[in-house]
């Protein structure tokens, strides 16, 4: 089984600023990790591998950078790293990334399932893994948490939902965008991280893929940013004290007052 | 201050680390409260490749020595010195197959314990033989190709929850500590059983039990090395594994210094945090300043180690006298830095205070370092 394995190298949130100006992320000097959402995306991979061998390919786009995010995603079990680099991309949004990735997967050519994370923790949209599906004309199944059964020609899912999950079942080639409830990513290991130092991604630029230069990058991309601002934080609700019969009272009275 | 670590040393402190801080720090305090073996630590140790560190590559392991090892011990303790035991045990109980186990028996026995898959263990200590081991009673009886063991081993590290056990016990009750040989011994072996399992003060993740064996049949084959060598087998393993012990006093005070700073820091009184009181930034420079020297002190001893010296038990004792010293006074000054809070166990000073006392008591008691330095010292003078 051929499993590629979308992944996207972010500022580490633990330590997020936000410029108070642009109202954007500052990203100089913030460590970039590989988006957490992503990181049971690689160990689902992997573990799928385990399950039904064959190879997991990450693949990433990015500045070159990103290729670290390659090597740790090798550390933690893939097989091999594509760094998908070139000023074109510059200003992509999630169509024109979606849509460069997708020219990516068919030059990898041969492949049974994608993996992403359901959402990247930076922009917050889920829409790049959709994108894929849709630019490779394949079947998609979003927010994942586990993957009962799979074979050669199909795989059942289950689709976590608000109030439970659904169960899907999908014929394959297909993309998979996971949720945190799937699995729980394993630690690198020691032979993994020196595979990871010797591994050496590659690396394709705008001439590599098979893509419309005008769809590539900021011209590709239709979004256009109108205001970045950051909401107002919700004030805190008022607690009242007292006997159960006294607050409720008092909450009955508080929620008379109120239109509702 | 930097150790000028090779690379992969780099990479297995950062990982070690990684694992101590993420999986292991949080799980600290209910595996000490329930005194649970912690299976899933060991398992993440394990496909981490952390357990072949020191073990040489053509048995499956990453080829570094007891450098190594000390690294992985010192950032496991880090977080919690009874876990780090399950690791380091481990390490104790498969150095006499390395330094002294044949072809057959290194091929047999390291791989799976480079894997993780099978846990060690090292039994010398018995009731009546604690600083005193010649005092040992467990016999072993030839009678054709098997060895027949009777005799009960006591607090043995990691019993019950290991698979592989080194363990010595006397072939010539005339020949005194010279009548001693080493053995393996597999879990499961018909006649050996473990007594309950001991309640502690501290490192209460670790599993610590009587090993008794009745009528238990082992192949000769697994006799190490020739009947006669079992002290020198144990000697020469504790020499080795010593620095082992200073690792994880190190780990353990550092854990604790790491917990009184960031107290300090937060922690007001009078106004101001209690560590911009002088009294409180000398005691912590000194525990800094006293880790630091016992961390060099430590990782020069397993350099020498690792570098072939043949005579190292002066060193060695050295390394774990000054860490395992330094540990109880740290964790001590930590404890006394965070007042009453360092005293409850909603923090996790108290535990480290009580995890390191072990340091002092295991592997030779500190007196028996002294004696161990005492001896050399004088043997040279002699030598001269
Ligand atoms: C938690 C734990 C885990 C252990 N794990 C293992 C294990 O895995 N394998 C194993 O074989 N053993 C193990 N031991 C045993 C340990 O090595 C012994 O407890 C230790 O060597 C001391 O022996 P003892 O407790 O009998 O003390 P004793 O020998 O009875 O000593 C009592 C006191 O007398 C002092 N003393 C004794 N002799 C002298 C002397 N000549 N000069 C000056 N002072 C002296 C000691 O320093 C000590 O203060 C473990 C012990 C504990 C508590």
């Amino acid at each position: 089984m051929n499993i590629i394995v979308c992944i996207k190298q972010v500022p580490n949130t633990t330590d997020v600023r936000i410029d108070p100006v642009t109202n954007t992320l500052i990203r100089d000097g913030v460590e970039s990790v590989i988006n957490p959402f992503d990181a049971y995306a690689i160990e689902e991979a992997v573990r799928l591998k385990e399950r039904c061998g064959g190879k997991v390919t990450a693949l990433t786009m990015g500045p070159p950078q990103a290729e670290n995010a390659l090597k740790e995603a090798i550390s933690l079990g893939c097989d091999e790293g594509i760094l998908v680099s070139d000023r074109k991309f510059a200003g992509s949004d999630t169509w024109a990334t979606s849509y460069t990735l997708a020219a990516a997967i068919k030059k990898i050519g041969d492949y049974d399932v994608i993996l992403c994370g359901k959402q990247a923790s930076d922009g917050d949209t889920a829409q790049v893994g959709p994108g894929i599906s849709a630019h490779l004309d394949i079947p998609q199944v979003t927010y994942v948490k586990k993957i009962r059964e799979i074979d050669e020609k199909t795989a059942k899912v289950e689709r976590m939902t608000e109030e439970g999950y659904d169960v899907v079942e999908t014929p394959l080639p297909c993309l998979l965008t996971v949720v945190k409830e799937i699995n729980t990513p394993r630690m690198p290991s020691l032979k993994g991280l020196m595979r990871a130092k010797a591994a050496k991604p590659l690396k394709w630029t705008a001439d590599d893929l098979e893509a419309d230069p005008a769809a590539l990058g900021l011209d590709g991309s239709p979004t256009r940013v109108v205001k970045i601002f950051t909401p107002e934080t919700r004030k805190g609700g008022e607690l009242i004290s007292g006997s159960s019969a006294e607050v409720a009272k008092e909450l009955a009275e508080l929620l008379k007052g109120e239109v509702i | 201050m930097d150790y000028l670590l090779t690379e992969q040393q780099t990479m297995i402190r950062d990982l070690a680390r990684k694992i101590a801080q993420e999986k292991i720090k949080p799980v600290a305090a209910h595996y000490d409260e329930t005194e649970e073996f912690a299976w899933p630590i060991m398992k993440i140790l394990a496909d981490s490749d952390l357990f072949g560190v020191y073990l040489p590559e053509q048995y499956g392991g990453l080829g570094g020595g007891i450098m190594d090892m000390c690294l992985v011990t010192e950032e496991l303790s880090r977080a919690c010195g009874g876990i780090a035991l399950g690791y380091a045990g481990t390490g104790l109980g498969t150095l006499p197959i390395l330094l002294h186990g044949s072809e057959e028996q290194k091929k047999k026995y390291l791989p799976d314990i480079a894997k993780g898959k099978r846990l060690a263990a090292f039994c010398l200590t018995e009731a009546e033989a604690g600083s005193d081991a010649g005092a040992m009673r467990t016999s072993a009886r030839k009678e054709g190709d098997k060895y027949i063991l009777n005799g009960t081993k006591q607090w043995i590290t990691n019993a019950g929850e290991a698979e592989i056990y080194t363990v010595i016990a006397i072939t010539d009750k005339t020949k005194g500590i010279r009548g001693a040989s080493a053995f393996i011994v597999e879990k499961g072996a018909k006649g050996m059983e473990f007594g309950k399992k001991e309640k502690k003060m501290g490192i209460r993740a670790s599993a610590t039990r009587e090993v008794i064996f009745t009528d238990c049949e082992i192949p000769a084959a697994n006799l190490i090395s020739k009947e006669g060598m079992g002290f020198i087998v144990a000697l020469k393993t504790l020499d080795t594994s010593r620095p082992g012990v200073a690792s994880q006093a190190v780990g353990i005070a550092q854990g604790a210094l790491d917990c009184a700073l960031d107290y300090s820091r937060t922690r007001v009184q009078f106004g101001q945090p209690i560590s911009s009181f002088q009294a409180i930034q000398h005691m912590l420079a000194d525990m800094a300043t006293q880790l630091e020297a016992a961390r060099a002190l430590t990782y020069a001893t397993a350099r020498m180690s690792d570098s072939g010296a043949k005579a190292m038990s002066k060193d060695s004792a050295m390394s774990k006298l000054f860490a395992s010293e330094m540990a109880m006074k740290v964790t001590t000054d930590a404890v006394q830095i965070m007042g009453g809070y360092g005293y409850m166990r909603d923090y996790p000073a108290e535990k480290f205070m009580r995890d390191a006392k072990i340091t002092q008591i295991y592997e030779g008691t500190s007196q028996i370092q002294r004696n161990v330095i005492a001896a050399n010292l004088i043997k040279e003078t002699l030598k001269k």
